[in-house]
C-alpha cells in the first residue's frame, strides 16, 4: 500500500538556514498493518508524518513515495486527501466562526464529490455524524462550536478521531495523537482507531509512549532516530524501549 | 505555492464593469453658483432648498478637503467633474416602469437587480438611482398602503417638502465637512424614507446606487425618518463600470429614530475598485449619521465594503435619547492598491446609552485598511457603555491593516471596552482544511468567512448570502 524509499527532507527557518531533519527513511507498509513509529524529542517523527500529507514548509531532496501506486509526493494536500491520506493533528488548528459541523459536512462532502457520490443533506449527515459522535464520546455540542475552537486538548484529539471514523481514509497517520490525553480520553480514542481496523486499511502510530500501543496494538514498531529508522521489531520492541530509554541504542 | 494560490483568488475580475449606452442629458463639467442654480431648476425646487444648496457652496468654497486619513490619492479637480447627468427619457420623469427606457431596465437586470413587476426582488423594494437621478421605485403602491413613504429625494421634494424642510440637514449639517459640503451644494437625487407611527415596514427597502457616465461625480442623498415606534430595514447596493480614470462619490446618508424607532441600515459596497495596478476606480467619501433622537431608539449600521479604490467613510450614531442603543458591524476588504480609511463614531449624549462596535478588516495584496474610531460619552450621559471589536486580517505580506480607536470618556460612570487583533491568514490553517480535502480555494474563503461571521449575521437574510458570494470574488487569488 505504501512504500517509501529513501526519503530526504529538509526545511528552511526564518534565517534561511537549510536543516536537514530526515535522512534516507524506507518504510514498506501493507494493507491491514499498523505500523508505530516512536523515538525521541526532534528525531524527526513528526515532520514524518506531515510530509506524508503534503505539508509544503518541507522540502523532499531525495527519495519517493509511492502510495498505492501513485506518486504521492506529486500531489498536493487535498489530492492526497482524496487518495485516502489523513493525518491527525498532533496539534490541531483553530478556525474561528466556521461552525464544526459545517466543516466536517464540507470536508465530507467535497471528499465524496471527487469518488462521484451525491453529497450528503444536513439531515442524513447529522445522524451519521452523532453515531460516529458516540464512538469516541464525544458531546453533540461540540457540532455547533467553532472548529477547534475552546477546546481542551481531549476534545481536540476526539474531534480529530472523529473526523477520521467521518472520512473513512485508507491511510491514517496518527501524529501523537495519545499526548496530553487522560486514560479516559486515550481509551475511548483507541476504541475509535480499532473500529476502524478492517484488515485493509493502514495506520502509522507517531508516539513518544508505549502506553498508547496498549490500545492500538500494531504489528511492526520502528525506533526513529536522526532523521533515520535505526530499528525495527514487534510489538516487544515498544516494551523495550519504556524499560530502557533510548539511550542504549545510540551504542 | 500557497501565496501564489492566494494571489490567484484575489485577483478574480469585477463582474459589473459594464457600460449602458444611453443617450444621457449631462451639464458641462465645472462647479458655480450658476450650476447649482441649474440642478435646482431642473429639479423645480422650492426657494429654501435653492438657498440652503447656495449656502452650502458659499460654505465649501472655505474648506479644504480632510488629509488626516491614512489614504494616499492624488488630488481632485473638482472643475473637471460633471454634477449632473440623466438618462435621457423620452417622457420627464416616467410614472411607472412601463415609461422606463428599457435599456436601464436590461442594466439593472444584469445586476441582479429586477425592477420589472413581475420579477421583482420578492420582499425587497428598490429605488434604482442611475447617475444623477432615480429611474424607478419598485412596491410603491403596497408601501403606501402601509403608510410607508418611500421614494426618490426629488419626488420627496415635491410631494413632502415640510419633511425635507424639517429634517434636511439636522445630523449632517451642510457645516460637517469638505465632503458634505458639497454633497449639500450639488446633490442630485437620492432616496427619501418616512415610517410614520407605529408602524413596521413590512418589507426591506433597498436602494441600489448606479454610476454609468463618465466624468461624473455621483452625490446622493439619503434622509430616513422612523417617527415613535416604527421599524424600518434599509439596504444600499453600489457598482460602477471599469474606467481608468478616477469617479467622485460623495454621498450624505442621514438617519433620524425618535421614540422607541428601530432603524437598521445595511450597505453592500462594490463600487469599481479599479485595477490591480491600482488604476481607476471610484474615489468613496461619504458621510454617514444617524441620531438617536427618542428614548429607547436604536440605530444600527451594517456595511460590506469591498468596492472603492478610496473608502473615507465613518457610519455614526449620535445617541441623545435616554437608552438609545447604536450599533456599527463592519467587514472592509481591501485588495490590490485599494485603501479604506473606514470605521464609526459613538456619541453618548443621553444617559444608559449603549453602543457596540464589531469591525473586521481584511487586506490582500497590496491593500491598506484602516480603522479609525470615536468613542465620545458627554458628561450628561450617566452610565454610559460601549464594546469594541475590531479585528484585523491580512492575506499577503505586502498588505497593511492599521487602527486607530480613540476615546473621550467625561463621565466616569461610563464603561468601555476595547478588544482587537491582528492575524495573518494561517498557513496551518490551510493545511489543516486541505488535509481534509478542501480545495485551497475553498479553504481561504471558509476561513475569511467565518472571521466576518460576526458581521454577515446582522445582515438581512436575503442579502448574507450576497455579501458571502461578493466576498468570494473579491478575494479571488488575494492571500500572499
Amino acid at each position: 500500500m505504501l512504500a517509501i524509499k529513501n526519503l530526504h527532507v529538509c526545511i528552511q527557518d526564518e534565517k534561511e538556514q537549510v536543516k536537514s531533519i530526515l535522512h534516507g527513511v524506507d518504510l514498506t507498509i501493507h494493507p491491514g498493518e499498523v505500523h508505530a513509529i516512536m523515538g525521541p524529542n526532534g528525531s524527526g517523527k513528526s515532520t514524518f508524518a506531515n510530509v506524508l500529507a503534503g505539508r509544503d514548509q518541507f522540502q523532499v531532496t531525495d527519495g519517493n513515495v509511492l502510495f498505492n501506486d501513485n506518486d504521492l509526493l506529486a500531489l498536493q494536500p487535498e489530492e492526497r486527501a482524496a487518495l485516502g491520506v489523513f493525518l491527525a493533528f498532533q496539534y490541531p488548528i483553530e478556525i474561528p466562526g466556521v461552525n464544526n459541523m459545517y466543516f466536517l459536512r464540507t470536508a465530507l462532502n467535497s471528499l465524496r464529490k471527487i469518488k462521484n457520490l451525491p453529497p450528503l443533506d444536513a439531515m442524513d449527515f447529522l445522524a451519521l455524524v452523532k453515531t460516529k459522535m458516540r464512538e469516541v464520546q464525544m458531546d453533540e455540542k461540540f457540532l455547533h462550536r467553532a472548529v477547534n475552537e475552546g477546546f481542551s486538548g481531549g476534545e481536540k484529539k476526539r474531534n480529530e478521531v472523529l473526523q477520521m471514523l467521518l472520512l473513512e481514509p485508507q491511510l491514517c497517520i496518527l501524529d501523537e495523537t495519545d499526548s496530553g490525553l487522560d486514560v479516559d480520553a486515550l481509551q475511548a480514542i483507541a476504541k475509535g482507531v480499532n473500529s476502524l481496523r478492517d484488515g485493509k486499511r493502514s495506520f502509522i502510530v507517531v508516539t513518544h509512549y508505549q502506553r498508547l500501543l496498549d490500545y492500538i496494538v500494531p504489528d511492526v514498531v520502528h525506533i526513529m532516530a536522526k532523521g533515520k529508522i535505526i530499528k525495527s521489531g514487534d510489538k516487544s520492541l515498544a516494551l523495550e524501549i519504556e524499560e530502557k530509554g533510548y539511550g542504549w541504542l545510540d551504542s | 505555492m500557497t501565496n501564489q494560490f492566494i494571489k490567484e483568488v484575489v485577483d478574480k475580475s469585477y463582474a459589473y464593469g459594464f457600460v449602458t449606452p444611453i443617450e444621457s442629458d449631462n451639464f458641462a463639467p465645472g462647479l458655480s453658483e450658476e450650476v447649482i442654480r441649474n440642478i435646482s431648476q431642473r429639479k423645480n425646487e422650492p426657494d429654501f432648498l435653492l438657498q440652503w444648496r447656495l449656502k452650502a457652496y458659499q460654505h465649501w468654497l472655505t474648506c479644504k478637503p480632510p488629509r488626516w486619513a491614512h489614504l494616499h490619492y492624488p488630488d481632485i479637480d473638482y472643475q473637471k467633474i460633471i454634477y449632473y447627468s440623466a438618462p435621457k427619457s423620452k417622457k420627464n420623469a416616467p410614472k411607472n416602469l412601463s415609461e422606463v427606457d428599457p435599456q436601464l431596465l436590461e442594466t439593472y437586470k444584469k445586476l441582479g437587480i429586477p425592477l420589472h413587476e413581475h420579477e421583482k426582488l420578492a420582499g425587497v423594494a428598490v429605488d434604482a438611482v442611475f447617475d444623477s437621478v432615480s429611474v424607478a421605485t419598485t412596491y410603491k403602491e403596497k408601501l403606501k398602503e402601509a403608510g410607508v413613504i418611500f421614494c426618490s429625494f426629488s419626488e420627496a421634494v415635491q410631494t413632502h417638502p415640510e419633511l425635507i424642510q424639517k429634517y434636511l440637514g439636522t445630523v449632517v449639517p451642510y457645516r460637517d465637512n469638505f465632503f458634505a459640503a458639497l454633497n449639500s451644494a450639488v446633490f442630485s437625487d437620492g432616496s427619501f424614507v418616512y415610517i410614520p407611527k407605529g408602524v413596521r415596514c413590512p418589507m426591506e427597502l433597498s436602494t441600489y446606487f448606479r454610476i454609468n457616465a463618465a466624468n461624473t461625480g455621483q452625490f446622493e442623498r439619503t434622509l430616513i425618518i422612523a417617527d415613535d415606534h416604527s421599524y424600518v430595514s434599509y439596504l444600499e447596493g453600489c457598482t460602477a463600470p471599469m474606467r481608468d480614470e478616477n469617479q467622485l462619490h460623495a454621498a450624505v446618508v442621514e438617519l433620524i429614530a425618535l421614540d422607541n424607532a428601530q432603524i437598521k441600515y445595511s450597505t453592500v459596497q462594490n463600487w469599481y475598485p479599479g485595477d490591480e495596478e491600482g488604476r481607476g476606480g471610484i474615489f468613496n467619501f461619504v458621510t454617514k449619521r444617524g441620531a438617536c433622537r427618542g428614548k429607547n431608539s436604536k440605530i444600527s449600521w451594517t456595511q460590506i465594503e469591498t468596492g472603492s479604490a478610496i473608502t473615507w467613510k465613518y457610519p455614526s450614531v449620535i445617541l441623545q435619547g435616554e437608552n438609545s442603543v447604536g450599533e456599527f458591524y463592519s467587514v472592509a476588504l481591501t485588495n490590490h492598491r485599494q485603501q479604506a480609511d473606514t470605521g464609526t463614531k459613538m456619541i453618548h449624549i443621553g444617559k444608559n446609552t449603549r453602543s457596540t462596535i464589531i469591525s473586521k478588516g481584511i487586506s490582500a495584496g497590496h491593500g491598506q485598511n484602516t480603522y479609525r474610531g470615536l468613542v465620545r460619552v458627554l458628561p450628561t450621559a450617566h452610565a454610559a457603555r460601549n464594546f469594541t471589536q475590531c479585528d484585523s486580517l491580512l492575506l499577503s505580506s505586502t498588505c497593511g491593516a492599521h487602527t486607530f480607536p480613540c476615546m473621550e470618556i467625561k463621565n466616569p460612570t461610563a464603561k468601555i471596552e476595547h478588544e482587537a487583533s491582528t492575524s495573518k491568514i494561517g498557513e496551518d490553517q490551510l493545511f489543516y482544511c486541505r488535509q481534509r480535502g478542501l480545495k485551497e480555494e475553498d479553504a481561504v474563503s471558509m476561513i475569511v468567512n467565518g472571521f466576518c461571521k460576526q458581521v454577515f449575521n446582522e445582515l438581512p437574510m436575503e442579502f448574507a448570502v450576497e455579501a458571502q458570494k461578493l466576498l468570494e470574488v473579491s478575494l479571488e487569488g488575494s492571500v500572499g
